[in-house]
């Protein structure tokens, strides 16, 4: 045997993997970490695409300009608002729904599949199907209501339907989330606990909330992320109007509409960081492992 | 039937209707004669399929219904090849970086798509992607890769590959034990991984109205949000009721066929598909 053969094996491991996983990490760099280095650059920049040549570097004028404007803070209330709503309706709905799938006696396929319909179907396509259901005349919600009201022109109602979408969508994603957590709950544990006298309700609180506690929170760091780049639901139902846009409504149309590419720059890396700052508190302050890591 | 189980299934009953009603409102609309659209009632009076003949005639609809198979399709494909690649380093080899490769997929699973359109829309402009099928198979290529790399990772990680020893030693060759041993143990994996990759694709909206102009790469969804005042005096909720239902054959299919694979990628990998 030659003096290092452990070590050349180690490194023609290291090689390897290297190179498999070359390709995939170039594509992810210049796709999305080349743009968002780009955008923090362009965030520092006066560029609006209708005046090309008045393109000048100034600073935080950008940032002051977004930060200072009550578009901005309007759409981030909104946006706020509606993740902190709909995460919080998804999160019972979800155990129920998750409770339902794990525990059924009958029909266990048939409720797994069909909750997959609402997770699986487009998201316009969803959008649609609750605009019309709420459109006066058209709509078979809508006229439930008082013949004169329009629930999508008027902002509360408008708010409520969109959480409405949003949470008719994406709850079987946290139900499948919080389904995995349940799995691993030992048998043993819940029927000793009722053995020994204790209630349902109570052996959930006591024993099956603490154990899925890891589940629980990487449901929420995803959906919470998920729901603050709320985008097409409110394109589809609002498109933004009545005060109704979310941060990400804001860029597109500052983009699409104003050909602002400073100002759009600028809100992109508040958008970022904001939702770094949501999966920090995540991660560090409440302890939420993410997946894949050995710990 | 048992109380415990009449109980069930009044529960199940709710789910079902749950998940279903919205759908099957789509159904109903899109069933309906133009005629009828404002009585408001759930179920047709009158049943036409007008409304489907109408979006492939006009041909509106037609082309952004094949840009988005093909470059969901495209986009998938790419994925899940360098996903496999990936996947397989990390689930089975040892080497510095793993953990940065890991944390990068998460960053970008968790990343706010709208925080790139603004850069990459200027920079497909001056590279000429802007409003092609290249321009959007790139954007989707990189959102489908943590998922592809953290559910075939947990699959891969899963699989004993002692196995493919054993076969070389009883006499297959390299290529052998890996078709007859390792693909057929990866199969499943590889097929979860990509339904769930297609499903992203198929779903997007933000990066498909912001990067496409025209119909050359204008993808379904963002086609049919364009339905909207064609031409005020007709009315386009027929039209997208029927595109609408269209664009949900395929989910319907994936999750009848697929159903669980599709919970058992989402369970394992807990990652957002």
């Amino acid at each position: 045997m030659s003096a290092r053969p452990i070590s050349d094996g180690k490194a023609a491991e290291r090689r390897l993997g290297w190179w498999l996983c070359a390709p995939a990490a170039l594509v992810m760099l210049i796709v999305a970490g080349w743009p968002i280095l780009y955008s923090v650059l362009l965030s520092f920049q006066r560029f609006d695409l209708r005046f090309p040549d008045d393109k000048a570097w100034i600073g935080f004028d950008n940032y002051q300009a977004v930060l200072s404007s009550e578009y901005w803070w309007n759409a981030f209330g909104v946006t706020t608002f509606i993740m902190i709503v709909s995460v919080a309706i998804e999160l019972v709905l979800g155990m129920i729904l998750a409770i339902i799938m794990h525990r059924t006696l009958v029909g266990r396929g048939l409720v797994r599949t069909v909750v997959l319909i609402p997770y699986g179907i487009v998201t316009v396509v969803a959008a649609y199907g609750w605009r019309y259901a709420w459109t006066p005349g058209t709509g078979w919600l809508a006229n439930l209501l008082d013949e004169s009201t329009a629930p999508l022109t008027e902002r509360p109602s408008a708010i409520a339907i969109i959480i409405l979408a949003e949470v008719w969508k994406t709850t079987p994603f946290m139900a499948l989330l919080l389904l995995a957590g349940l799995t691993v709950v030992p048998e043993e544990l819940l029927r000793a606990a009722s053995i020994d006298g204790a209630s349902k309700w109570q052996s959930f609180v006591r024993i099956t909330l603490p154990l899925i506690r890891p589940a629980i929170l990487v449901a929420l760091l995803f959906r919470m992320l998920d729901a603050f780049r709320i985008y097409d639901n409110i394109y589809v139902l609002t498109n933004g109007g009545q005060d109704t846009s979310s941060v990400s409504i804001l860029t597109y149309h500052n983009l699409i509409g104003g050909l602002n590419l400073g100002i759009g720059s600028t809100m992109s890396v508040l958008i970022f960081l904001t939702v770094a700052l949501i999966a920090f508190i995540f991660i560090k302050v409440l302890g939420t492992s993410t997946p894949g890591s050995d710990k | 039937m048992t109380g415990a189980q009449i109980r069930w299934s009044i529960l199940n009953l709710v789910v079902v209707v749950y998940a279903l009603v919205p759908v099957l409102w789509l159904l109903s609309l899109s069933l309906k004669d133009p005629s009828t659209f404002t009585d408001g009632k759930f179920i047709p009076r009158e049943w036409t399929f007008d409304n489907y003949k109408n979006i492939f005639d006009v041909g509106e609809f037609t082309r952004p219904l094949i840009n988005s198979i093909g470059i969901a399709i495209i986009a998938t494909l790419i994925a899940i090849v360098l996903g496999v690649f990936a996947a397989y380093a990390i689930a089975r080899l040892d080497f510095p970086g793993k953990n940065v490769m890991l944390g990068a997929s998460l960053l970008i699973a968790m990343f706010p798509q709208v925080s790139l359109v603004t850069p990459l829309f200027e920079i497909e402009r001056r590279l000429g992607l802007f409003n092609t099928w290249a321009g959007l198979i790139f954007p989707y290529v990189t959102f489908a890769l943590p998922l592809t790399i953290y559910i075939l990772a947990s699959f891969f990680k899963e699989i004993p590959w002692e196995l493919e020893k054993a076969a070389k030693m009883d006499g297959a060759s390299p290529f052998q034990a890996f078709r007859k041993v390792i693909v057929p143990l990866a199969a499943p994996g590889v097929v979860t991984a990509a339904i769930l990759a297609f499903i992203q694709c198929w779903n997007d909206f933000l990066f498909a109205i912001s990067l496409t102009s025209t119909d050359r790469a204008r993808t379904a969804p963002a086609a049919i949000s364009f339905f909207t005042g064609a031409s005020q005096f007709e009315d386009p909720t027929g039209s997208i009721a029927a595109a609408a239902v269209v664009i949900t054959i395929p989910i319907v299919l994936f999750v009848l066929f697929f159903q669980r694979r599709i919970v058992s990628g989402l369970t394992s990998g807990a990652v957002k598909g």
